[in-house]
């Protein structure tokens, strides 16, 4: 199981493009007592299977998962993000050199298109290194008529158009709300941060987690540079197995022809668990 | 003359009394000043009630005028008699402010019964423990409201009863263990109404009720809950300190003397899967103990979650299957089809383990080994998108299909008695 040591360990890594280097230390926030050593990994009883795999189960849906992850990273935008529908068939197989490989055959759904968008047909690698330190895993994916589904470059377009103006600069927390609420004008951002988010999520991934996008902490329009909409966001991402919140800043690119880019990611420490939130 | 006389047939047309059902809103238009006049003249019919919300001015001004129900005929009469054109612009003001009350009641903060509650919205604590002594003093035949014991921070432990007789095996729900799942306790609220709703309606619940009782306890971690509420709504744990730690409170669905302290949990108390310092260690999880052991003739136990759309039967410690796993998954089968009918919502369905992680000290695995068979847990919507934070709207769709899902639980449970 996925446990908060592993989260840990995961979360000294540096960031993926040109930009200074992450702090290999969890940076220290939390008043109080400084909180007890990350704690070892559980010795869980080894569920690893290989050979065909229940498709509704967890270990097929967490490669699936590592897959959208991947989708929406090429493919995510403002008016487009996809979700795991279903994973029709899947397998894995343990591969030289200590790494276990899942085929996966699956179906994802576009919600940026309302709840009933068509489905799309994909099938999947993904491939789980086992190193000493965490690496991210490894994708290949093919997803039919991704080209043909309804093209969202007007959206696209006139969202830039609004937000690239100089005098832009979005600001807004908590979406969605406490209630699950949302306004119309946070949804592309919303998105956009989950897109953003998949980076993250895509990276850290391994097969003892599964990430979604719990919320959008808040996001900060920065100066556009090089006409690209720059965005910093706060995420919470929720990981199932050990059902941590963890939090990432990061600053994330968008423009319709390059689509979404991110920069710099960071790791942001969180007290929930402490009597004392941090200053 | 005759318009006189008209007028003193206005007059005589009844008295106003103050509902607004059948009153109307009339769009008037006149077409010559002689009928601006008239216009003028009946708005001075003060036992008529008229309101007029646009005066009579000018013909090329339209008049608006509220007329209560009584005064309808009359006025009707008055305007066809003088070739006065109009129109209804409002049929019923009535129905237009039920309408406009059914909005409103959204944003009272003390519905007055069960009828009145908002079960589109999430709610806070005292709100729902509000509802709960409504839907007793309502029902008073069939529903008791039970304390089990008191959280850490001493809030009342609270199940709802629901009993047609004595002495009976009993089935058990529960929602809000882990705070931060929100539509679980806003389902339980909606459970708790459709009950006393189809209780001697719906043949196949009222048979169940005649023969089990049923226990719901809605905010089963209240400590948590109002956390969510005042503090982090990413809170999952109770709110009891750790000695010798800084970090606070302990995963409710570790807790549970079944595997505990196996892999699955953690033991550190920073953690959202803390099993706590022993089993049975957090009051919220000792109460629901004391109470099953005292009751002794449970014969099915859900306790319920979100989000990943699940149906999960035992086990969660250990990849033994359970005893009845056959039986365990044919049902799940079906509770999920019935599930599925409403909304075409998905779910998987599986043993813990297998399914959605293994997890140690859970609640199910405990009940499932004091004999309760039939024991489950949900996770409910959705799959990832909102997560916890499910918008408010479907709270009742998912509600309605869960139900369903209760239902054939329910049903299989009372076809084979044990």
């Amino acid at each position: 199981m996925k446990t908060f040591c592993s989260v840990w360990l995961l979360l000294s890594l540096v960031e993926l493009s040109p930009a200074p280097p992450a702090s290999q230390e969890p940076p220290l926030a939390c008043t109080g007592a400084p909180d007890p050593a990350p704690p070892q990994p559980e010795t869980a009883e080894d569920m690893a299977s290989t050979g065909d795999l229940e498709p509704t189960h967890y270990p097929a849906r967490r490669a699936a998962q590592v897959a959208l992850h991947y989708l929406n990273t090429h493919h995510g935008s403002p008016f487009r993000v996809f979700g795991l529908q279903q994973v029709h068939k899947a397998s894995a197989e343990d591969v030289g050199a200590g790494g276990r490989k899942y085929k996966l055959d699956f179906s994802v759904t576009d919600w940026g298109s309302g709840s009933a968008g068509p489905a799309l047909r994909c099938s999947a690698d993904v491939l789980f290194p086992r190193t000493e330190r965490h690496s991210a895993p490894e994708v290949q994916l093919h997803c039919e008529a991704l080209h043909q589904i309804n093209s969202t470059a007007q959206e696209d377009d006139a969202f830039y158009q609004k937000y690239i103006s100089p005098d832009s600069a979005v600001s807004a927390r908590d979406i969605p709300d406490s209630f699950g609420n949302m306004s119309e004008e946070m949804q592309p951002f919303w998105r956009l941060a989950r897109v953003a988010a998949s980076f993250i999520m895509l990276r850290e991934s391994s097969e003892n987690t599964e990430f979604n996008m719990a919320k959008v902490a808040s996001v900060t329009q920065q100066e556009s540079r090089e006409e690209q909409l720059m965005l910093e966001f706060v995420v919470l991402l929720h990981d199932f197995p050990s059902q941590e919140i963890v939090q990432w800043k990061l600053l994330a690119s968008w423009s319709p022809d390059r689509g979404v880019r991110v920069l710099q990611t960071e790791w942001q420490p969180r007290c929930p668990h402490a009597t004392k939130p941090p200053n | 003359m005759k318009r006189i006389l008209f007028l003193t047939a206005l007059f005589v047309a009844g008295f106003a009394k103050k509902t607004f059902e059948r009153d109307q809103v009339l769009r008037i238009t006149a077409k010559n000043e002689a009928q601006i006049f008239l216009l003028k003249e009946l708005s001075e019919q003060e036992h008529l009630g008229l309101d007029f919300w646009r005066e009579p001015v000018h013909e090329s001004l339209p008049v608006d005028v509220y007329v209560p129900f009584h005064s309808l005929q009359a006025v009707r009469v008055f305007l066809r008699y003088n070739q006065i054109q109009y129109n209804v612009m409002i049929m019923d003001v009535q129905d237009l402010l039920d309408d406009e009350e059914r909005e409103m009641v959204k944003y009272r903060t003390i519905p007055r019964s069960t009828d009145d509650f908002v079960y589109t919205a999430y709610h806070d604590l005292n709100s729902i423990y509000s509802f709960m002594d409504m839907l007793v003093a309502e029902n008073s035949n069939l529903v008791s409201k039970i304390v089990i014991g008191q959280s850490y921070e001493n809030r009342p432990l609270n199940v709802l009863k629901f009993s047609t007789g004595a002495n009976r095996p009993g089935i058990w729900f529960d929602t809000g263990i882990h705070s931060r799942e929100w539509v679980t306790q806003a389902s339980g609220i909606w459970f708790a109404k459709k009950i006393v709703t189809d209780y001697g309606r719906d043949p196949v619940l009222t048979d169940i009720l005649n023969n089990y009782d049923i226990f719901l306890e809605i905010v089963t971690n209240p400590d948590g809950f109002a956390y969510t509420h005042s503090r982090d709504r990413m809170w999952r744990k109770t709110r009891k300190p750790n000695s010798g730690s800084s970090c606070v409170g302990v995963d409710p669905n570790r807790n549970w003397d079944a595997g505990f302290g196996g892999g699955g949990s953690s033991s550190n108390p920073c953690t959202e899967t803390y099993r706590g310092p022993s089993a049975h260690s957090e009051p919220e999880v000792k109460a629901i103990v004391d109470f099953v052991k005292s009751h002794g003739k449970l014969k099915a136990f859900v306790s319920i979650h979100s989000y990943s759309q699940m149906l999960l039967y035992p086990y969660g410690y250990t990849s033994t299957p359970a005893k009845d796993k056959a039986e365990l998954h044919e049902l799940a089968k079906k509770a999920i089809a019935s599930l599925q009918s409403l909304y075409n919502t998905r779910y998987t369905y599986g043993s813990i383990i297998t399914t959605i992680y293994q997890a140690s000290g859970g609640t199910i695995d405990w009940t499932y080994n004091q004999g309760i068979k039939y024991s489950y847990t949900f996770e409910l919507r959705d799959t990832g998108r909102y997560g916890f934070l499910l918008p408010a709207n479907q709270i009742v769709p998912t509600a309605e299909e869960t139900w369903l899902a209760l239902m054939a639980i329910m049903e299989h449970t009372r076809n084979n008695p044990y």
